[in-house]
């Protein structure tokens, strides 16, 4: 059973993002970037699943820059055994062009599941999985904790309020996964190693105009200054409080 | 033919979930600003008693797409029969819940268009919704416009009011030829705990590293169930990570967004990646022994003070407030 992992380059969590003055995005100059965080949790499933059938190839596809290259070596290095990147340069991407151009690599290929993260931990938006696989007309489980593969079919954990749904679907599927679903492993040093061996594909692709615009770029929105509540001991601090969160805010 | 916003009306179980009145209320005012028609769509099996409640908050129209594949939610399916009512809207939106967020990019997707998720405001300009957003998990916040039909968005819930506004709500009955279910709801597992969800709770009582162990949460839950049933408990990553909390109580970043209106950060230092969970909440609460801790720049109030005598305190005084 071939699988396919949607993985994209992003900045790391702890990256200080830093506005571009002439309001075009951000500055990536000096940024580390690494995997999707979300990303790996689709890499190791993925190989988890290989490891238990002892067949199958996992092979990691991007659509990013150049620099993204470095981020499949880490999904290379894990153990994955191919990386694809489809290079479209460093301009924005929105999420409707980069789908169309994954799910036309990926239906080229014979994968049975297509792991992705639940979300890209740059811009949040959270709509590879749902999109790709409309496009290639089969089904998708976001948000998912926990995947147990029978023959053609998987059955998925998926989160919701409140509580869990249990989904079946036939496969090939989308799987957009979600913390929890397992601990994804460090590369190892000859992992690290193997990986500069395994084949890099790389295709020059252009996405066309984007659907999504962003027209614009700010700094968050400042909240109005909060203060300091005084008090002698930690009760009269407390009474205080309630006074305000009663008669200021009105919240309780 | 009307300039329509459409509003997905998202129902579980024959219900309508609360969001799904924010999202009318705001399909309300942005027909308005465009000199359009306010209508929304529910999908399910025996819906369409559901109509009145729409048309209270703003819809001049109800289309009701009912078929017995449709009883459970089914992401393919309703796909289908909400595209089907969408395809000349000239918007789409929809609460950004874990429903919105599924089925919302498999609409866009099947109609060629484009969508801005997890929305905090959404305005017209002519006749282009502008949708303004968080990324990087709020270090920036970018204003989206989609050159498409419909231009797709989804509101973060528990952000946008929920007022009412009544319309004719008028029904109209949608019949849209199905292919075959690709997924199958096997099962719904209601979470354990008699507490509210923390994506619907109004007040939440949070505790992080500060608290230094599980047990240490009592008070926590303690202040929670004094606040009321509206209330609940979360954590942040730290306290996740040290097993102390279960992730499905995590806010922030790798957790979940919440908007209450009042968060109580007790023992919580205040990393980026935890206020990127919570920094929508109308009023937030700082509780930390640390004056420098980076929490109390984002709070409305703060308490420089030892949690583990503080919290018990306010429990009191809460009691003797909700007494009056």
């Amino acid at each position: 059973m071939n699988s396919a992992v949607i993985m994209k380059q992003v900045p790391d969590s702890e990256a200080l993002i830093k506005l571009a003055p002439d309001g075009t995005g951000y500055v990536k100059e000096g940024v580390k970037f690494v995997m999707n965080p979300y990303d790996e949790f689709g890499v190791e499933e993925a190989l988890k699943i290989k490891e238990s059938a002892g067949s199958g190839e996992v092979t990691i596809i991007s659509l990013g820059s150049e620099r993204a290259v470095e981020a499949i070596r880490t999904g290379l290095a894990m153990g994955a055994d191919k990386g694809v990147l489809l290079n479209a340069g460093e301009g924005y991407a929105c999420a409707l062009g980069v789908a169309n151009a994954l799910a036309e690599e990926l239906k080229a290929g014979d994968y049975k599941i297509i792991f992705c993260g639940k979300q890209a931990i740059d811009d949040d938006m959270a709509q590879i999985g749902p999109m790709v696989a409309e496009l290639m007309d089969i089904p998708c489980v976001t948000v998912v904790t926990a995947v147990e593969i029978s023959g053609d079919k998987a059955v998925c954990t998926r989160e919701i309020e409140g509580g869990k749904e249990i989904v079946e679907v036939a496969l090939p599927a989308v799987i957009a996964c979600q913390k929890g679903l397992n601990e994804p492993r460090y590369a190892s040093l000859p992992g690290i190693m193997k990986a500069k061996k395994k084949p890099m594909e790389q295709k020059d692709i252009s996405l066309g105009d984007a659907k999504a615009q962003i027209v614009k770029w700010e700094a968050p929105p400042e909240r109005p200054p909060g203060r300091t509540i005084e008090g002698d001991d930690p009760a009269a601090k407390a009474a205080a409080l309630v006074k305000a969160l009663r008669e200021e805010a009105k919240v309780i | 033919m009307a300039k329509e916003v459409l509003v997905f009306a998202e129902q579980r179980g024959g219900a309508l979930r609360k969001v799904s009145f924010e999202m009318v209320t705001t399909g309300r005012k942005l027909a308005d600003s465009m000199g359009g028609e306010c209508c929304a769509v529910v999908v399910g099996d025996s819906v369409s008693g559901l109509a009145a409640d729409l048309g209270k908050y703003g819809a001049d129209k109800v289309f009701v797409v009912e078929d017995a594949k449709l009883k459970d939610y089914v992401p393919d399916l309703y796909a289908q029969a909400v595209a089907e009512v969408a395809k000349d809207a000239k918007v789409l939106i929809g609460g950004a819940s874990a429903m919105g967020k599924d089925l919302l990019p498999r609409v866009a997707a099947r109609l060629d268009t484009a969508m801005a998720s997890d929305c905090v405001k959404m305005d017209m300009e002519g006749d282009s919704l502008m949708s303004f957003r968080p990324v990087f998990a709020g270090k920036a916040f970018v204003t989206i416009k989609v050159n498409g039909t419909p231009q797709v968005a989804a509101g973060r819930p528990k952000v946008f009011p929920a007022e009412e506004n009544a319309k004719a709500g008028a029904v109209e009955k949608v019949s849209v030829s199905l292919g075959d279910a690709k997924a199958v709801l096997k099962e719904l597992k209601q979470e354990a705990g008699d507490r509210v969800d923390l994506t619907e709770a109004d007040i939440i009582v949070s505790g992080g590293r500060g608290m230094k162990g599980p047990d240490e949460y009592k008070i926590l839950e303690e202040l929670a169930d004094a606040l009321g049933s509206n209330a609940t408990v979360g954590a942040s990553r730290a306290a996740v990570d040290a097993g102390w909390r279960p992730h499905s109580d995590q806010v922030g970043q790798t957790g979940k967004t919440v908007s209450p209106s009042l968060y109580i950060a007790c023992g919580i230092s205040g990393a980026i990646q935890h206020l990127a969970g919570m920094g929508s909440s109308k009023y937030i609460v700082a509780v930390n022994k640390d004056a420098d801790a980076p929490i109390f720049s984002k709070a409305d109030f703060g308490i420089v003070e030892d949690l583990f005598k503080f919290v018990p305190e306010l429990t009191g005084e809460v009691k003797k407030l909700l007494a009056e």
